[in-house]
C-alpha cells in the first residue's frame, strides 16, 4: 500500500503522538495552562469497580401506575355519577378485582353506560354480569391506553430520578433506560450509598388528607375500618431519645391535594428548637385549592402524608392563603435536605424496586488499580525480556511494537471515551500476551524462509505475506467472540470486551504494519546481510 | 533461541485417538463432579443473592461475624476469607426494597463491632429476576459466539474445518467447567467473560494450524490428509508453544498479582488456555480428518 518507508513511518509517528496527546491528561495533572487550552482534557474513564461507586438496576412497577390511574378515574366517575343522580354502589378495587359498579335497575345502568362512553375514553367495561337481579360492571383501563400509561411512567420516572440525582450533587451520574421498564443508575464515587438509594428509590408521593374524627380509631384498629377511611401511621421521633415511634391515625381516603401542586420545597431551620423542616410553596392553582380546602375544614386536622406515612397532622386554625405550608416531623438535617430534593423533583408515577445493586468502596477500587497496574508492568517486562531472549534483535522490534500497542490501546480508549474496568485491565494484560502472537507468527515464517536459503529481503517479504492471512483470519475469529462478549456484558465484563477488542485491532496494526517499517528500513536502507532472529 | 528444532517431526496423528479418549474422560469426570455438587456452583449473578465484602481493622473470627448478622436473619450465610482481615459474606437473600438490605447490613455491623472497626468495601445484590436474565444472556452469548465463529470459519475455510474448530471450542469450555467444578469455584459473570475469552483465544490458535493445513494441502496434493495434518502441526508447533507460553506467563502474573477479585477469573483463563492449546493440536484436527474419511474433499478428487 505505502511503499515509501518515510510515509509509513510518518503515519506511525503521527498516530503515536495523537495517542500521547490523548493520554497526557491521564498521566499527569500539572500540564502547562496553555497546553490545557488546546489539548483534550478527558482522563481515562474508570469503571465503577475501579473508582468506587454504585450501580443500580431499577424496575418501574408500571402495572401500579395503571392501577392508580384506574382508581383515580373510577373515583372521578363515582363523583360524576353522584352529581348526575345515578343510583349505584361502588365496590372499590381490591388486589384481585377491578373496581365494580353495582346498579339496582336498568335505567341507572344505561345512564352509567352513557356517561362512561361519552366522558371516559380511557375506561371500558371489563366484564358485566347480573347477580341477584342487580347489574354489575367492573371497569378497566383500555389496553392501548394502559400501554401508554406504562411507557409514560417509565419516562417520567427516568426524568424524576435524573432530577433528584442532579440535585444530590454527584458528578457524572449515568441514568439510562434499559429494556421496557428498567432504569440503570450509575453513581461514581458516591459516599453514602444507603442515602443515595433512599433518595432515588422512594416514591415521594405527597398527599394531603383529612383526619377522620367522626369514627372511632379503636374500632378501625380492630379491623372495622369505616368506608371511605383508612388507617395510617404517624412517625414521630422523640427529641431526647432519638427513637422513632409510630402512632396510628384514621384518615379519610380522599386525597385533597398532592405534591403535584408544589412550586418549591426547601429546608428551613425552625425558630424554637433549631430543628430543620421543609417549607412548601404551592403554585397558583395549588395555592387557590389549599386556601379553599383550609377554609372548608377549619378546626379539622389535615394530615400531610408521604408515601403512606403521616409526617404531621396539625389542626387547621384558619383559612390559609398565600400558598405556604411546611412539613415538620423531627428530621435530621440530611433527611430534611433529601425530602426537599425529592419533593422538588416530584413524585415517581409508580414505585420502583431495586433489581440489582453493585457498590464498590473507593479503597477497594484503589487496591484494584494498584494490583492491576503492577500485574501489567510485571507481565510487560516478562514478555519484553522473553522476546529479546528468543528472537534477539528481532525481539526488540517486536517489543517496540508491543510498547506501541499499549500506547495506542490506551490512547484509543481515551479518544473513544471507553471505560476501563478491572476485567478490562486483565484484558490489557491478556493483550500483552496475545499481541506478540502476530510477531511470533511472522518471525517463525521468516525463520522458515531463511532456512530455505532466501536472502533476508526475500525472506521478510515472504514471511509477512504468508503470515498476514493467518494473522487476519485468527484475529477476526477472536474478534467475533469479543463482540459477543461486548453484547452480553454489563459493566466490568463489558470493559474486558472493550480492551480485548481494541487490543486485537491495534496489535494487527503494530505487529504487521509497524514492525515491517523497521525491517524494511534495515534491509533496504542499511542493506544488512543477516537478520538477528 | 529455538525451543522446537526444525527437524522435529512428532507423530501427532497417532496420538490423537488416546487424546480424544483422555478428553472424553476429563469431561465425564466434569459431568460427574457437576452431578456430585448438585449442578454448577452459581454465584449471586445467576442464583440471585447478596455478597458483602468487609475489611476489619483487627482479625475477626467468622463466628463473630455470623453472630453479628444473626439479628438481620443472615445466619445461614457463607463467610469466606478474602485476604488478610477481609471476608466475603454471601447470602441467598436479596432485598428489593430501596433501603432495606444494605442499610440493615451496616446497622448490624455497626452494632456488633462499632463504627470504624470495619469497612464495607463491596456490596453486590442481584434479585432473582435479574439472575434469570443474566443466565439466559450468558448462555446465549456463548452459543452465538460459537455460531458466529462457525459461520466465519465455514466461509473462509471449509465447513468441516469450522466443525472441527467448534468442537474444539466446546471441548475447551467443558474442560474449563470441569476444573471449575472440581475446585468448587463459583460461576459468576466474570467466569462467563473468561469462557468467552477462552473461546476467542482457542479459535485463534486453531485457525493458525488450519491455515497451515490448508496451505500444505494445496501444495502437496498427493500427500494424504493424515500426513498433511501431521506436518502442519509440527511446522506450527514452535509458534503454538511460544504464544501459549507468553499468554500463560501473563496469566500466571495476573493470578498471583492481580488481586483476589479476579482470582477465579484468571484461574478459569489459565485452565482454558491450556485446554485450548491441547484441543488445537489434538481435537480440532482429528475432527477434520474424521470428516475426510466420511466424505473426501472435491479438491482431491479433481486432481
Amino acid at each position: 500500500m505505502f511503499k515509501s518507508i518515510r510515509i509509513r513511518a510518518a503515519v506511525t509517528i503521527v498516530l503515536c503522538l495523537a495517542a500521547l496527546v490523548y493520554l497526557a491528561p491521564s498521566l499527569t495533572s500539572d500540564l502547562p495552562e496553555t497546553w490545557k487550552k488546546y489539548l483534550p482534557t478527558d482522563r481515562i474513564h474508570l469503571g465503577l469497580d475501579l473508582q468506587g461507586g454504585m450501580h443500580l438496576v431499577l424496575e418501574v412497577e408500571t402495572a401500579k401506575a395503571v392501577e392508580s390511574t384506574l382508581e383515580r378515574t373510577a373515583n372521578d366517575l363515582k363523583e360524576n355519577l353522584m352529581e348526575n343522580r345515578v343510583r349505584f354502589k361502588l365496590h372499590e378495587r381490591t388486589k384481585e378485582k377491578n373496581p365494580t359498579f353495582e346498579f339496582p335497575d336498568t335505567a341507572s345502568r344505561e345512564a352509567f353506560d352513557k356517561i362512561l362512553t361519552n366522558q371516559y375514553p380511557d375506561l371500558e367495561v371489563a366484564s358485566s354480569q347480573t347477580v341477584d337481579g342487580k347489574g354489575m360492571a367492573s371497569l378497566k383501563i383500555k389496553d392501548k391506553r394502559a400501554v401508554e400509561i406504562k411507557k409514560m411512567a417509565v419516562e417520567q420516572s427516568l426524568e424524576t430520578i435524573r432530577n433528584r440525582v442532579d440535585q444530590f450533587g454527584i458528578s457524572e451520574p449515568e441514568i439510562i433506560p434499559q429494556g421496557v421498564d428498567r432504569i440503570i443508575v450509575q453513581l461514581p464515587g458516591v459516599k453514602d450509598p444507603a442515602r443515595a438509594k433512599n433518595l432515588i428509590g422512594r416514591t415521594a408521593l405527597l398527599e394531603f388528607k383529612l383526619v377522620d374524627d367522626e369514627h372511632s380509631l379503636d374500632d378501625a384498629l380492630k379491623g372495622n375500618v369505616p368506608e371511605g377511611s383508612v388507617v395510617a401511621n404517624e412517625s414521630r421521633m422523640d427529641r431526647t431519645s432519638g427513637r422513632r415511634s409510630e402512632i396510628p391515625l384514621l384518615l379519610k381516603n380522599r386525597t385533597l391535594m398532592t405534591g403535584d401542586a408544589l412550586e418549591e420545597a426547601k429546608v428551613q431551620i425552625g425558630d424554637r428548637f433549631g430543628e430543620p423542616h421543609v417549607s412548601l410553596k404551592f403554585n397558583a392553582q395549588g395555592a387557590k385549592n389549599f386556601e379553599r380546602i383550609t377554609a372548608e375544614n377549619v378546626k379539622k386536622r389535615l394530615a400531610i402524608v408521604l408515601d403512606g406515612v403521616i409526617h404531621s397532622a396539625p389542626v387547621i386554625q384558619e383559612r390559609i392563603s398565600g400558598g405556604q405550608a411546611q412539613i415538620t416531623g423531627s428530621f435530621t438535617m440530611e433527611e430534611a435536605t433529601d425530602l426537599a430534593i425529592v419533593l422538588r423533583a416530584g413524585a415517581l408515577p409508580a414505585p420502583v424496586i431495586i433489581l440489582e445493586e453493585r457498590t464498590v468502596g473507593p479503597s477497594l477500587g484503589q487496591d484494584s488499580i494498584d494490583k492491576g497496574t503492577w500485574a501489567s508492568i510485571i507481565a510487560g517486562i516478562l514478555i519484553l525480556f522473553f522476546m529479546i531472549i528468543y528472537y534477539r534483535l528481532t525481539g526488540i522490534v517486536a517489543d517496540v511494537a508491543l510498547a506501541m500497542n499499549m500506547l495506542l490501546l490506551l490512547g484509543v480508549m481515551v479518544a473513544f471515551n471507553a471505560t476501563l474496568t478491572l476485567p478490562g485491565i486483565a484484558g490489557i494484560v491478556l493483550t500483552i500476551g496475545m499481541a506478540v502472537d502476530a510477531n511470533v507468527l511472522i518471525n517463525e515464517r521468516i525463520r522458515e524462509e531463511l532456512r530455505l536459503g532466501k536472502t533476508p529481503r526475500a525472506a521478510i517479504e515472504a514471511g509477512y505475506t504468508k503470515a498476514f492471512l493467518t494473522i487476519f483470519d485468527s484475529n477476526v475469529t477472536t474478534l467475533v467472540a469479543a463482540l459477543f462478549l461486548f453484547g452480553f456484558g454489563t459493566g466490568p465484563v463489558k470493559g474486558f470486551a472493550v480492551t480485548l477488542t481494541i487490543g486485537i485491532v491495534v496489535s494487527m496494526f503494530t505487529a504487521v504494519f509497524v514492525t515491517r517499517i523497521i525491517f524494511d528500513h534495515f534491509v533496504w536502507n542499511r542493506k544488512i546481510e543477516r537478520i538477528s532472529i | 533461541m529455538e525451543i522446537i528444532k526444525t527437524e522435529t517431526n512428532y507423530n501427532f496423528v497417532r496420538l490423537m485417538k488416546p487424546a480424544v479418549i483422555l478428553s472424553l474422560a476429563v469431561i465425564i469426570i466434569g459431568i460427574a463432579s457437576l452431578i456430585w455438587h448438585g449442578g454448577p456452583n452459581f454465584g449471586i449473578d445467576f442464583a440471585g443473592g447478596t455478597l458483602i465484602q468487609i475489611k476489619f481493622q483487627n482479625e475477626t473470627p467468622a463466628d463473630k461475624i455470623r453472630a453479628a448478622f444473626k439479628s438481620i436473619g443472615f445466619e445461614g450465610s457463607i463467610i469466606q476469607d478474602f485476604g488478610p482481615k477481609e471476608v466475603i459474606v454471601r447470602t441467598a437473600e436479596s432485598g428489593t426494597d430501596a433501603n432495606a438490605l444494605t442499610s440493615r447490613v451496616e446497622e448490624a455491623l455497626g452494632a456488633a463491632f462499632g463504627k470504624g472497626a470495619y469497612e464495607v468495601r463491596r456490596i453486590e445484590m442481584v434479585g432473582p429476576k435479574v439472575g434469570r436474565d443474566l443466565t439466559r444472556k450468558a448462555i446465549l452469548a456463548i452459543i452465538f459466539s460459537w455460531i458466529g465463529i462457525l459461520v466465519y470459519v465455514g466461509v473462509r475455510f471449509e465447513f468441516r474445518y469450522a466443525l472441527g474448530g467448534i468442537i474444539a471450542l466446546v471441548h475447551d469450555v467443558l474442560v474449563t467447567i470441569t476444573f471449575l467444578s472440581l475446585f468448587n469455584k463459583e460461576f459468576d459473570l466474570n467466569i462467563v467473560a473468561a469462557l468467552l475469552a477462552i473461546i476467542g483465544y482457542s479459535i485463534n490458535d486453531t485457525i493458525v494450524i488450519f491455515d497451515r493445513i490448508r496451505e500444505n494441502a494445496r501444495k502437496n496434493i498427493r500427500q494424504s490428509l493424515n500426513e498433511v495434518i501431521n506436518a502442519s502441526v509440527n511446522q506450527t508447533l514452535s509458534r503454538t508453544i511460544l504464544t501459549s507460553l507468553t499468554v500463560i506467563m501473563v496469566l500466571v502474573v495476573l493470578f498471583f498479582f492481580g488481586g483476589a477479585v479476579i482470582h477465579d477469573f484468571t484461574f478459569a483463563l489459565l485452565v482454558g488456555t491450556v485446554a485450548g492449546v491441547y484441543s488445537t493440536v489434538f481435537i480440532a484436527s482429528p475432527i477434520v480428518l474424521l470428516f475426510e474419511k466420511i466424505k473426501p474433499t472435491e479438491l482431491k478428487r479433481k486432481k
